[in-house]
């Protein structure tokens, strides 16, 4: 049983809580997470800052070209740049 | 004591620098690298249509290439490229315009039916916040995209990939060719710079 760590060092911590941004973080990670977040400041300000951050970028919904587009685009641009040059 | 240096005494090396390099530099190589989701987004939150965003993001690289020689170096290249980008979604809106043929005249107030309503529908509706709340999404988006532009290129792709467009950490450590500790560790530098850069343009 001695294996079984509930104290967990800060960036530990700090990774879990970065896995339970995207949800893949096991509920036992979660636990000890939280347990840390019990006496641990630093922890508890970098949880709320990272949650805050999360909620602003869905609530932003902000959106990306997705890769086969960014290289469409490149291309076209390329064909121009070697015209232009020529 | 040999070693004086000599622009020191000679300020007119610095302005021939200046004349020579101006403080902006224009190459269109990285453009869509740099600029693409930036200006992807700033299209979105204006023509709400994705397909129309991506030509006009497109249209704009390739005006912005024609007029190479207009870029004076004043303002940055994305500024340069921004407002290209107004006047790209501005023609827009007036080219759908023209294909209905004639400005839209909604409201009627000679309708005698509806005579003595009109005085309401001008009182601000106070439930109504969803326009505000709109507004305020697109400019958290540009103040996002800001801030991913001020981040190192490897770590913004890595954050825009996972937390932008969701991939899953195996699909992105194929793509990137890196280990899933390594991606973490991008993730978690990525997540402090723009945790504070928006407490500071943003929160």
């Amino acid at each position: 049983m001695s294996k079984i760590k509930i104290v967990i060092p800060c960036d530990e911590a700090n990774h879990v809580c970065d896995k339970t941004q995207y949800k893949n973080a096991t509920l036992w990670e979660k636990i000890k997470l939280n347990i840390h977040l019990l006496y641990c400041r630093a922890c508890r300000d970098y949880t709320k800052n990272n949650t805050k951050l999360t909620k602003a970028i869905k609530k932003s919904k902000v959106e990306c070209l997705d890769q086969s587009t960014k290289v469409k685009m490149k291309k076209t641009l390329d064909n121009a740049i070697e015209e232009q040059s020529r | 004591m040999r070693f004086i240096n000599y622009s020191f005494f000679c300020p007119i090396f610095d302005t021939q620098k200046n004349a020579i390099m101006p403080e902006h530099q224009i190459n269109p190589n990285n453009w869509i690298d740099l600029y693409s989701d930036y200006l992807y987004n700033y299209t979105i939150s204006r023509v709400r249509d994705r397909e129309m965003a991506q030509d006009l993001v497109q249209d704009t690289f390739l005006a912005g290439l024609k007029s190479m020689e207009n870029f004076k170096g004043e303002a940055s290249e994305r500024t340069w490229l921004v407002s290209i980008l107004k006047r790209k979604i501005i023609d827009n809106y007036r080219k759908i315009n023209s294909n209905k043929g004639k400005a839209e005249i909604r409201i009627n107030y000679n309708d005698t039916e509806n005579e003595g309503d009109w005085l309401e529908e001008r009182v601000a509706d106070p439930f109504d916040r969803t326009a505000e709340d709109s507004i305020q999404n697109s400019e958290l988006g540009d103040a996002i995209h800001d801030c991913l532009s001020k981040l190192p290129q490897k770590q913004a792709d890595v954050f825009k990939l996972k937390t932008i467009q969701g991939f899953e950490t195996e699909i992105i450590c194929n793509e990137l060719n890196i280990t899933p500790s390594n991606l973490w560790v991008i993730i978690h530098r990525a997540r402090t710079a723009m945790a504070n850069c928006l407490k500071q343009n943003w929160f």
